[in-house]
C-alpha cells in the first residue's frame, strides 16, 4: 500500500506473515509464548464462529428479520487476538462492531442481536462478562472507558501486584472515531490520571465512505505519544501479534503503568453496515488485494504447516458452525416483541416513584386497548 | 403435504418502502438451501442480493423481474416440505385439515420435485370439489399466522400492530356506549381465513378503513371489500375510495381486441382503455433527469463530419485475422474509440466539466471513457476507467467487458460514475448520425454513424467507398467552435488513416 501517510506498512508489529510463516520479534516475543497450539485453535475457532455470526447476521437483514446489521468482517484477529489477552475482571467498551470481543467474552450471541432487531435498546447485563453494551455514538464510549478506568484506579484495584485482582479497562474505536473530539478528551483524561485504560483502535480503512487518507496525514497511532500516551501499531490481521501487543498494554494498566493506544491495522471487508454499498466509493482490486490477506486464512495457514489443524478438529468445527447458525436464525426469528414495561425497567438503579407513577398510568391505558376476546395487543407474548 | 412459506420483500436499507425485482436467481420447481441467493433486487441506494430464508422447493415466483413492490409484498412462494406426507415433521397447524386422502397423493409425487407436489392437489380438485380450495386457505393460514406468531418483522411489524389497536375497547368512564362505536372494526386479517366461501377460493378478507373512509365508501356506493387498500398494512385509504368510484363511472373501452391489455408489464390501462401509462421509475427515472439536467444547462453545439473509413475497415479486417486479438471483439468501434482518445491527447481541453458552485473549469487528468449502451433495463452510460493508458488490444478487452456487463444489467454505480468523455454508437441502428446530448459533468459527446458503401472520390476517381458521419456535441461554455471542430476532425484523419496515429504518438 502506500508508502507514506496513515496507511504506511513502516513500523508494524507482525508475528505471523500474511502466508503463515511464524517471525520473530525481540520485545514481543515473550507475550505471545503462552500461545500453545491449543489456544491458537481456540483462537481459531472463535474466529470461524465470528464469521459464521456475521454472515448468518447479514443474510437475516437481507430476510426482513433485523432492521440493521453491522458486520465484522475481515476484524476477526485484531479483535479475537485482543479479547484473548483479556483477563476476566477486565472491562470492555465496545463500540457496534466487536462480535468477535463478544465471542471471546461469552456471551449469548444472539444478545447481540437483539438490538439490530429493534427489540431492545441494549441486549445483555454487562456485568454479566464485564462487555458493555454496544455504543453507536460514534467514539463516546471512549470517555465511559477513560472515566471507568480512573474508577477502577480509585477502587485500588491496579498496582497490587495480584493478578487476580489488579484490573485493565480496554475501549475499541475506529479510525473515524479518531478524528472526533470525544476520543481527544478521552486521550487527555487517560494520560493525566496514567488510567489504567488500552484505547484499542482498529483502523479498517475505512470511515463509512471516507478513507482514513482523508482524516489523517501521519499513521493513527502517532497522535497519541502528542498526548503522552505510548502507542503501537499492530498487523490487525495478524491474530497472534495482536494478541502479543495487546497483552502487553494491558499489563501495564493493570500494573499501573497508566494508557497504551494501540492502532490494529486491519481492513473493513465488507459493507459498513446492510445499508451501505460499498461499491460507489472504493475499487475491487483493493478488496481483492485485502481479501488475499483474510486474517482467518492466515492463521489457518499456520496451524496447518505446524501440523496443529487436524481434519477431525476442522470437520468438528464445521459441524458446530452449522449448528451456531441454526441456532441464530431460530433464535432470532422467534424474538417476540418485549414487554413495554421493560421501557421503565433501568430508568434508575433503585426504584423511583415518578418512574413508579408512570409505570403504573402506562399499564393502565394498555389494558384499555386489550380486545374483546382477551388477547392482548401489543404487549409481550 | 406441503407447507409453503411466502417470503415478503424485506427493507434491505434503513427506511425504504420499495425496491425493483431485476433478476431470479431461481425457478419454479428448484431447490433452495437456506441463505442461498435467490433474487437480486434494486433499491434506492443499491443492488442487492437476497437470500432464501428456507430450505426448500420453489412453488411460485409472485412478482416477475421489472416490477417495483413495495416492502412487506410476497415476492416468492418456497415448499419448505416438499417430500410430502411428512405429517408428523411439518410445523403445527396442518395436520387438523389433512384429508384423509391425502396418503393416496403421495405416491405420485413420489419424484422429489416441488412442481409436482403441487399437482396432486390441483388433480385432486377436479375429483373433489372445494379441495383446492382447501389448499389455498392452508397456505393463506400459514402465510398470515406467520406474522401473527409474535415475531416483529422488522420493516412491517409496524402495519400488524396498527390493525391491532382498532379494537380499543371504550374507556371504563363510559360503559354504556360500548357496543355502537365500536361495530365497524373488522377481525385482524391474520384471523379471518375462515370467510373463504365468499367464492374468489382466495381466503377474501374484510376491507380496513377508518371511520370516516366508510362513510364516504357508503355515500358513493362503493363496496369496501371490493376496494385494494393502498395504506399501511392494506388499510383502505380515501384516496382509494375515490379511485374506486372514478373506475366503476368509467367502463373500459374494447373497441379493438387487446385495448383494455397494457402494453408494458409494469402499466396499466386508462379507463378509457386508450392509454397504458406507466410509472416513471428506475434507470428511465434517472436517464431523464440526467437529460434535463444536461441539455437545459450546457449550451450544446454539434458539428459534422462526412469521412471516408474503408482504411479502418481494412485495419480492422487485419485485425480479426491477427492472433493476438483472437479472443476480443475488434469493430469499427474500437477505433474510432482510440481515434478520440489520440483527439483527446492532442486537445486536453476538450476533457474537461463545467464547475459551476465553484466558477471553475476542471480539467482531468485522466480519459474515462464513456459508452452509451443501450440494455434491457434502459440506457446506461458506463466509462473505461483511465482508458488513456490502455493499449489497443487493453482498450478491445475493456469495452467488451464493459458491453458484457451492462447487457447482463450488472453494472454499478461506480461503473458510471467519472466519465470525462463519451461516444454514443448510433450506427448500430442504421442510423447516419445525430446530435447527441452531453452525459452531466462532460464537455464532449461524440456520435459514431452507420458505415456504409457510397460513391465517392477517391483519386480523383468516384467510386465506391466505406463512409459515414461523425458528429461531436459539446458545451460551449467552456469549448468553443475551434477546439471542438479540430477534436472531431483529429478523430475524423485517424479514422480516414489509422496511420495518422503513429505519427501523432
Amino acid at each position: 500500500m502506500s508508502p507514506t501517510g496513515p496507511l504506511t506498512d513502516d513500523g508494524l508489529v507482525q508475528l505471523l506473515t500474511p502466508t503463515g510463516e511464524r517471525v520473530t520479534h525481540p520485545e514481543l516475543e515473550v507475550w505471545a509464548a503462552d500461545l500453545t497450539p491449543e489456544r491458537l485453535r481456540a483462537m481459531y475457532r472463535d474466529m470461524v464462529l465470528t464469521r459464521r455470526f456475521d454472515t448468518e447476521a447479514t443474510s437475516l437483514q437481507r430476510q426482513g428479520e433485523l432492521a440493521l446489521y453491522a458486520q465484522c468482517l475481515g476484524q476477526e484477529a485484531a479483535q479475537i487476538g485482543s479479547g484473548h489477552a483479556l483477563a476476566p475482571q477486565d472491562h470492555v467498551f465496545p463500540s457496534y462492531r466487536e462480535h468477535g470481543v463478544a465471542q471471546v467474552r461469552g456471551l449469548e450471541m444472539t444478545d447481540l442481536l437483539r438490538l439490530f432487531r429493534g427489540v431492545d435498546h441494549g441486549g445483555w447485563d454487562p456485568a454479566d462478562h464485564n462487555f458493555h453494551l454496544f455504543t453507536l455514538v460514534i467514539g463516546s464510549h471512549t470517555l465511559h472507558a477513560t472515566g471507568y478506568a480512573m474508577g477502577v484506579q480509585r477502587d485500588g484495584l491496579v498496582g497490587t501486584g495480584d493478578p487476580s485482582r489488579d484490573t485493565a479497562v480496554v475501549t475499541y474505536f475506529g479510525d473515524g472515531a479518531t478524528a472526533q473530539g470525544d476520543v481527544s478528551e478521552s486521550l487527555v483524561f487517560a494520560a493525566v490520571n496514567q488510567a489504567p485504560v488500552v484505547l484499542f483502535c482498529q483502523n479498517n480503512q475505512w470511515a463509512i465512505s471516507e478513507p482514513t487518507t482523508k482524516q489523517a496525514r501521519v499513521p493513527l497511532a502517532d497522535r497519541a505519544p502528542g498526548f503522552g500516551i505510548p502507542s503501537v501499531r499492530v498487523d490487525g490481521n495478524d491474530v497472534v501479534a495482536t494478541y502479543a501487543v495487546t497483552r502487553q498494554a494491558l499489563e501495564r494498566a493493570r500494573s499501573g503503568g497508566g494508557p497504551t493506544f494501540v492502532e490494529a491495522f486491519t481492513y473493513r471487508m465488507g459493507a459498513h453496515t446492510t445499508s451501505d454499498d460499498p461499491t460507489r466509493y472504493r475499487s475491487r482490486e483493493q478488496e481483492e488485494h485485502w481479501r488475499r490477506r483474510d486474517p482467518i486464512d492466515r492463521l489457518r495457514r499456520y496451524l496447518e504447516a505446524t501440523g496443529e489443524l487436524p481434519e477431525v478438529f476442522q470437520a468438528e468445527l464445521a459441524g458446530e458452525a452449522d449448528a451456531f447458525g441454526e441456532h441464530i436464525r431460530t433464535t432470532v426469528r422467534s424474538m417476540g416483541r418485549p414487554s413495554s414495561q421493560s421501557m421503565f425497567e433501568h430508568v434508575y438503579a433503585t426504584s423511583h416513584s415518578v418512574v413508579d407513577a408512570e409505570r403504573a398510568w402506562f399499564g393502565e391505558y394498555e389494558q384499555s386497548y386489550v380486545q374483546h376476546d382477551g388477547a392482548e395487543a401489543g404487549g409481550h407474548r | 403435504m406441503p407447507t409453503y412459506q411466502q417470503f415478503p420483500l424485506p427493507d434491505a436499507g434503513e427506511g425504504l418502502t420499495e425496491a425493483e425485482i431485476v433478476t431470479w436467481h431461481v425457478a419454479v420447481g428448484d431447490a433452495v438451501e437456506v441463505n442461498q441467493t435467490i433474487v437480486e433486487i434494486e433499491t434506492a441506494k443499491s443492488l442487492v442480493d437476497l437470500p432464501s430464508p428456507w430450505t426448500g422447493v420453489v412453488s411460485r415466483i409472485l412478482v416477475e423481474p421489472g416490477t417495483t413492490v413495495e416492502v412487506g409484498t410476497p415476492i416468492i412462494e418456497v415448499d419448505v416440505d416438499p417430500s410430502g406426507g411428512a405429517l408428523a415433521g411439518s410445523p403445527a397447524g396442518t395436520s387438523d385439515e389433512a384429508p384423509a386422502a391425502e396418503p393416496a397423493a403421495a405416491p405420485a409425487g413420489a419424484a422429489p420435485h416441488g412442481a409436482q407436489a403441487h399437482r396432486p392437489h390441483a388433480s385432486r380438485a377436479s375429483e373433489e370439489p372445494g379441495g383446492s380450495d382447501e389448499v389455498e386457505a392452508a397456505r393463506d393460514e400459514r402465510a398470515g399466522g406467520d406474522e401473527g406468531s409474535g415475531a416483529v418483522l422488522v420493516g412491517y411489524g409496524v402495519a400488524d400492530a396498527g390493525s391491532r389497536r382498532r379494537a380499543r375497547a371504550t374507556a371504563p368512564a363510559a360503559p354504556a356506549s360500548a357496543a355502537a362505536p365500536v361495530a365497524a372494526p373488522a377481525p385482524a386479517p391474520a384471523a379471518a381465513p375462515a370467510p373463504a366461501s365468499t367464492g374468489d377460493g382466495d381466503g377474501r378478507r374484510h376491507a380496513l378503513a377508518k371511520p370516516p373512509v366508510r362513510k364516504l365508501a357508503r355515500d358513493l356506493g362503493v363496496d369496501l371489500d371490493s376496494v385494494h387498500g393502498t395504506g399501511p398494512g392494506g388499510i383502505v385509504t380515501r384516496e382509494d375510495v375515490l379511485e374506486r368510484a372514478a373506475r366503476a363511472e368509467a367502463r373500459t373501452l374494447a373497441t379493438y381486441p387487446g385495448d383494455d391489455q397494457p402494453w408494458s408489464a409494469s402499466g396499466a390501462v386508462t379507463p378509457d382503455g386508450r392509454q397504458t401509462r406507466v410509472p416513471v421509475r428506475s434507470v428511465r427515472k434517472r436517464t431523464a433527469e440526467a437529460m434535463v439536467t444536461s441539455a437545459f444547462t450546457a449550451p450544446h453545439v454539434t458539428v459534422f463530419h462526412t469521412v471516408d473509413v474503408t482504411r479502418t475497415m481494412k485495419l480492422v479486417e487485419r485485425l480479426r485475422a491477427d492472433r493476438e486479438f483472437a479472443d476480443v471483439r475488434v469493430t469499427p468501434l474500437l477505433i474510432a474509440a482510440k481515434a478520440l482518445l489520440i483527439a483527446v491527447d492532442r486537445h486536453p481541453e476538450i476533457n474537461a466539466s463545467w464547475d459551476e458552485a465553484a466558477q471553475e473549469i476542471v480539467y482531468k487528468h485522466y480519459v474515462n471513457l464513456g459508452i452509451a449502451a443501450a440494455t434491457p433495463r434502459g440506457l446506461v452510460v458506463p466509462n473505461v476507467k483511465d482508458a488513456h493508458r490502455l493499449d489497443l488490444l487493453g482498450l478491445a478487452r475493456a469495452l467488451g467487458e464493459l458491453t458484457s456487463t451492462a447487457r447482463a444489467g450488472r453494472t454499478t454505480p461506480a461503473d458510471m460514475s467519472d466519465g470525462t468523455i463519451t461516444i454514443t454508437n448510433v450506427g448500430v441502428f442504421g442510423i447516419d448520425t445525430g446530435t447527441p446530448i452531453l452525459n452531466p459533468g462532460e464537455a464532449a459527446i461524440l456520435a459514431f454513424g452507420a458505415i456504409r458503401q457510397q460513391p465517392w472520390v477517391h483519386k480523383g476517381k468516384v467510386k465506391p467507398r466505406h463512409v459515414t458521419q461523425l458528429a461531436l456535441s459539446f458545451d460551449h461554455r467552456l469549448v468553443d467552435g475551434e477546439l471542438g471542430s479540430r477534436v472531431l476532425a483529429d478523430v475524423a484523419a485517424v479514422l480516414a488513416d489509422p496511420a495518422q496515429a503513429l505519427v501523432w504518438s
